[in-house]
């Protein structure tokens, strides 16, 4: 044995090594084009989200702006439906049982292959499959059945009246001669999808960023923007840090983050249905009282929690519809009033102790109140919540759990939830609200009881006659006044920051699951760069 | 003086570590997938996410019968490994994608890393050990060797957030994380190079006070010994006495450290990997673990057995060429 025939072993073994690691180093995502950092055509943003899959038959851009695919139907900026891969809006009959569509022709998937009603049946009902692990099914719950007519004729019937379908069939079509080949909840199709829309996917380096290139035949005209990335970046600080340092065209940052930025980028605040609010479980001795429900609405200072919490990036929310909807109703606005709130307690028999802290017939005014662990907001929420509670006699402990502590406690405990779907008030409003789904996975989290508000619920989706739908809405929103089973305290704002040369975007109005469809790059390829 | 390396001798401890290793593996995983079933996790939620917080229980149940997650635990874990002997990984339903594909993805950038983090750890363990112990108690020991029992206190990802906050963030000088810039589509090896560096770096650190504290203490102890006198009585060059003589004999216990630091280098590089946005396997290890997506923990902790088992391997082998005292027998 000598020194030279150990190095001789050691610099073996390492040569192996960076030998097996070279070969494992092929590129992750395919064949790619050339890179373009700075190019005018081309843009860079940084989210936060990175999507579990990009089939749209495992959930994938079902609310629409999916890039890789399109709609039978779409969502403009002022949120009202458009035409898409359907070439009107669809024909409803039989008293809102069945929906026509009538379909594009001479549109072609990204492969070349033409597009026709086929894909669209089977996209409907592969979702419908149990055997698919999609885990928004129940929202397609009212479609009985989906068939062709013909090439160009998609006919849905539905189990029952359902206003809001249409809104619905934004959700993006999958091209049965590929996607039928394969397994449906682990093949190719879910990380290498091809559809219709504007964007072809290049690359999908999981954790790090998905990649788009224009479409060049796309059937809507070819994209001004040629190259699209979106940057995968979790940590709010390290976005806005690529961001300054020209790596990034835009990204969505918080507010203490997106003051820093004035020259040369441009700032937008989304509005949202984005809302923060208690669950005032039914089943709580304490939170189940309409006094103390009423009590709780006015005691809390939604005014307060908007400025110190949002930096003034939000609204005071009284319900889940925000104010500045068409759906909102006119009067049901809540006025901070301390005390109002002790006057309903006092009436309601719930008198101060000597802690301050109520009491009525031996039960003491005391919940706990759960927050989402490592949630900054909902935690901030929960402890403004809780402070102006005590203020009014309620003593209220907030304490911090993962979903898998919180769940089986719902029943009882009052929970800081969020949620908000802008498209049509059924959908949020009925999971949240209807008593039959009390209990339900985490629909009606707080076991909301309501018959009045039940009976509106059904009428608002039944009825296809706008003023009639209003008026069930606005029943909902005063029956919530009347007994506020969740005590809705914010709409949030989401704020963007995008360089100036991509000029004067729009934003829609958001839901509170904002992934890659959501900012200002809804609509990327409309923008028009300038050089 | 025999000059060729005892490949026979090699070959047969190989061999009987591999034939060890198959009871340990049959072990570990079905310890994983009894872990797993008793994780607080759930599988369906998990799967679901977001969507899960509106869907109907009807909808989640049925999920829970697809996913295949309420049937008992040794049968799952049975039918896992006779699949996974003929070739088969499974499908990992958290990913979407076959076990195969979610690990044929990352590994190897994993590796890179890990592989550049422990010749970072290593060579610059090995030299600073040597120099510190040249001059034992001087100002470069003290220095080296304080920092050295600081480093070994501080978590990697710590180590990390600071090195972004200070290269990336106060100098502008390294990228902050990514394998290549956002803009760029083509994996260029200049790209990689670049924001290899900072992540590489601070593994490496994270691992180099063992190495180093090892070597000092090794090549310390050798100079104080006979063979070192009597060299040096010699009079051969202070360079021949130290790299020749006190080195070879003070690396020994270094060796052995090869091996057992390997474990520490993989939980090290999932740390570093999630803070620098490194597309290796710490996603997708933490992601299975969190949403107890059986398929793919197995195969990951099959990996790291797997690792952890040659690193040993190595260790012993190299140990034996270069003590020929100790021999083959393990």
């Amino acid at each position: 044995m000598t020194a030279r025939s150990i190095r001789g072993a050691a610099a073996a073994t390492l040569a192996t090594v960076l030998a097996l690691t070279a070969a494992a180093c092929s590129q992750p995502g395919g064949p790619a084009g050339g890179s373009g950092s700075g190019a005018a055509d081309s843009a860079v943003v940084g989210i936060a989200y990175e999507p579990d899959s990009l089939s749209p038959l495992l959930g994938y851009g079902k609310d629409g702006n999916s890039k890789i695919f399109d709609g039978l139907l779409a969502l403009d900026a002022g949120m009202k439906l458009r035409p898409a891969l359907a070439t009107a809006l669809p024909e409803v009959r039989d008293h809102g049982l069945t929906y026509t569509y009538r379909l594009r022709k001479g549109v072609k998937f990204s492969d070349g292959e033409p597009f026709g009603a086929k894909d669209v049946v089977f996209t409907y009902r592969t979702i419908l499959d149990e055997k698919t692990n999609n885990a928004s099914r129940t929202e397609l719950d009212a479609v009985k059945s989906v068939e062709a007519e013909g090439d160009d004729t998609v006919v849905f019937r539905l189990k029952y009246p359902y206003a809001p379908f249409a809104q619905r069939t934004v959700l993006p079509i999958a091209p049965e001669h590929i996607a039928g080949k394969q397994d449906v909840n682990t093949g190719d199709f879910t990380t290498r999808p091809i559809g219709t829309g504007p964007y072809l996917l290049t690359q999908w380096s999981k954790g790090e960023k998905l990649s788009f290139r224009a479409n060049p035949g796309y059937w809507g005209g070819e994209p001004k923007v040629k190259k699209f990335t979106m940057a995968i970046i979790k940590d709010d600080d390290v976005r806005a840090t690529r961001l300054r340092a020209g790596e990034l065209d835009g990204a969505i940052l918080p507010p203490n983050l997106a003051k820093g930025f004035t020259d040369g980028t441009r700032t937008y605040a989304a509005t949202t249905y984005d809302y923060r609010t208690v669950t005032l479980p039914t089943h709580n001795a304490v939170a189940g009282d309409t006094a103390v429900r009423r009590a709780l609405d006015v005691a809390v200072d939604r005014k307060a929690m908007v400025d110190s919490i949002l930096n003034g990036e939000g609204r005071p929310a009284y319900g889940p519809v925000p104010t500045d909807s068409e759906w909102f109703t006119k009067g049901t606005e809540r006025t901070h009033d301390l005390a109002a709130a002790k006057k309903i307690l006092d009436d309601a028999g719930w008198k101060p102790g000597k802690d301050g802290i109520r009491t009525r017939n031996g039960v003491r005014a005391a919940f706990p109140l759960w927050y989402l662990t490592g949630d900054k907001l909902r935690q901030d929420h929960a402890l403004a919540y809780a402070s102006d509670a005590r203020k009014a006699g309620i003593d209220i402990t907030t304490e911090a759990g993962t979903w898998e502590v919180i769940e089986p406690r719902m029943k009882q405990d009052a929970v800081l939830a969020g949620g908000g779907s802008p498209a049509d008030p059924d959908f949020d409003q009925y999971t949240l609200l209807k008593s039959s789904l009390a209990g339900d996975g985490f629909n009606n989290m707080a076991w909301y009881d309501n018959k009045a508000v039940d009976k509106a619920l059904e009428a608002g989706r039944r009825s296809g006659d706008g003023a009639a739908r209003k008026a069930a809405y606005d029943t909902v929103q005063r029956e919530l006044m009347k007994n506020p089973g969740y005590t809705f305290l914010t709409h949030i704002d989401h704020l963007y920051v995008v360089k100036d040369r991509f000029g004067p975007l729009t934003t829609q109005v958001e839901p509170h699951d904002h992934g890659l469809a959501s900012g200002p790059w809804w609509n990327v390829e409309d923008w028009t760069p300038k050089k | 003086m025999n000059h060729r390396l005892p490949w026979g001798q090699m070959g047969r401890m190989a061999g009987r570590r591999v034939l060890l290793a198959v009871p340990v593996l049959a072990a570990v995983t079905f310890g994983v997938f009894a872990v797993a079933a008793a994780s607080p996790f759930d599988p369906v939620k998990a799967y679901a996410g977001t969507a899960g917080l509106t869907a109907s229980q009807e909808n989640l149940d049925q999920l829970r019968a697809n996913l295949g997650v309420d049937r008992p635990l040794v049968s799952r874990w049975w039918d896992w490994l006779g699949s996974a002997l003929g070739g088969d990984l499974g499908d990992s339903t958290v990913m979407r994608q076959p076990v195969a594909d979610v690990i044929g993805e990352r590994l190897g950038w994993s590796v890179l890393l890990a592989t550049a983090a422990f010749a970072v750890a290593v060579l610059l363990g090995t030299g600073l050990g040597v120099l510190a112990a040249r001059r034992p108690g001087r100002l470069l020991d003290r220095c080296v060797s304080a920092a050295a029992y600081t480093l070994e206190a501080a978590p990697a990802f710590w180590l990390g957030l600071l090195a972004i906050w200070f290269f990336a963030l106060e100098l502008g000088l390294l990228p902050a994380g990514g394998l290549t810039d956002a803009a760029s589509d083509t994996v260029t090896l200049g790209q990689v190079a670049g924001h290899l560096e900072l992540p590489a770096a601070v593994l490496g650190i994270s691992q180099l006070p063992w190495f180093f504290l090892y070597v000092r203490q090794g090549v310390a102890d050798a100079l104080g010994e006979d063979p070192v006198r009597g060299a040096r009585a010699r009079g051969l060059s202070e360079r021949t006495v130290l790299l020749g003589h006190a080195l070879r004999s003070g690396m020994l216990p270094m060796l052995t450290l090869i091996g057992s630091r390997v474990p520490e280098l993989i939980t090290g590089a999932l740390l570093v990997e999630t803070v620098f946005s490194w597309p290796g396997i710490a996603a997708a290890t933490v992601q299975a673990a969190t949403s107890v997506d059986f398929p793919l923990l197995a195969a990951l902790t099959v990996l790291a057995t797997v690792a952890v088992v040659l690193g040993n391997l190595l260790s012993d082998l190299l140990y034996a060429l270069a003590d020929p005292r100790v021999g083959f027998d393990g």
